[in-house]
């Protein structure tokens, strides 16, 4: 099985990602920027960086790059499409994601590692995890997670609220201000799903904890979730979103 | 066809946390400036428009302003005319 990982002008974590889907056994493909062609990939990572400088709001000029054509009509065909840091700001200008990363409140870029824990097992983002908090590193200046009470609200009622910062007991880090919540992230998000739940969008980076040499491989769980997933959708006939056999169709049955 | 000069000014919505504008407060007392608050910061584009009318020229700047100098979400804009013009292209210099 292919999965793609996007390369952008100032992308800079798509080897890491392409390192950790080795890892997990997959054949990783290189997608560049300027081409619409998605090839035969199963699912694709939008990775880390400073998409295009950054300029204006990061992600907003990647979004109107060719290979986002492309990716926008995987995402709509139901195939999963995870977006990590940089990657994650890319779905939510493209709107692929609900909310908006701003500015972290601090005003620093934090650049250290985390805990968050997945919010449900029955994702195709999640279904490998353990449940346990993860603890994997953030580097990123515009991470506080934004969207208005009524879009926050039904992002919980429909479970599209997919992992948070942690405290160490574990607990939701919910006030913006304390030291778990590194970027003011409302309701402690640093990660959700569309409303199919086949694209996703995370701040912090699983694929750079994906050998134990790197100081932990926790952050493999969420990759091999994504493999486990796309591998799943290939085997069903790739069912679009709310058929029979689509992720979403089965995780929305779950809740 | 003439051109049109335009600046898009995009600010924060209100009540957004506005982190810069926070720090630049913060800033003031080192100033010895009691009398200022509420600062807000925000991101301001020129730019000049071709086109056939003011109303054309504008609908294409407010398109612009939507879509990628501005995310709805969480900002807001206002397009400013910088020079209403009558200078016809066609006799400006190639290459402009």
């Amino acid at each position: 099985m292919r999965v793609g990982v996007v390369t952008f002008p100032g992308s800079n974590s798509d080897v890491d990602a392409l390192n950790a889907l080795a890892v997990a056994g997959v054949e990783p493909i290189t997608l560049w920027h300027e081409s619409p062609d998605l090839g035969a990939v199963s699912a694709v990572i939008l990775p880390g960086g400073f998409a295009y400088g950054d300029y204006i709001r990061a992600g907003v000029i990647a979004r109107f790059s060719p290979v986002m054509r492309g990716v926008t009509e995987f995402a709509a065909a139901g195939g999963l499409v995870l977006g990590i840091c940089n990657g994650f700001q890319v779905l939510a200008e493209s709107g692929l994601v609900p909310g908006a990363l701003l500015r972290n409140r601090s005003l620093r870029f934090v650049c250290r590692i985390v805990a968050i824990k997945p919010e449900r097992l029955d994702s195709p983002f999640t279904r490998a995890a353990d449940g346990a908090p993860i603890h994997v590193p953030i580097a990123h200046g515009e991470g506080c997670y934004y969207a208005d009470e009524v879009t926050l609200d039904e992002l919980e009622r429909e479970g599209q609220v997919l992992f948070r910062y942690v405290r160490d007991d574990g607990t939701a880090a919910i006030d913006p201000d304390e030291p778990a919540n590194p970027n003011g992230s409302l309701r402690a998000i640093a990660g959700v799903c569309n409303a199919a739940g086949n694209v996703a969008g995370l701040m912090p980076h699983p694929e750079r904890m994906s050998e134990r040499v790197l100081g932990t491989d926790e952050g493999m769980q969420l990759i091999r979730s994504l493999v486990e997933g796309a591998n799943e959708w290939e085997t069903a006939g790739r069912p679009a979103p709310g058929t029979d056999g689509h992720v979403a169709a089965k995780a929305r049955g779950r809740r | 066809m003439s051109e049109f000069r335009f600046a898009v000014n995009v600010l924060p919505k209100p009540g957004i946390l506005d982190p810069q504008g926070r720090a630049v407060e913060s800033s003031l007392a080192h100033l010895n400036v009691a009398s200022v608050s509420r600062v807000r910061v925000g991101r301001r584009t020129e730019l000049t428009v071709t086109a056939g009318s003011i109303a054309e020229a504008r609908a294409v700047v407010d398109g612009l302003a939507r879509e990628l100098l501005s995310n709805p979400l969480i900002e807001t804009y206002e397009i400013e005319l910088l020079e209403g013009t009558s200078s016809a292209v066609s006799a400006e210099a190639p290459g402009r």
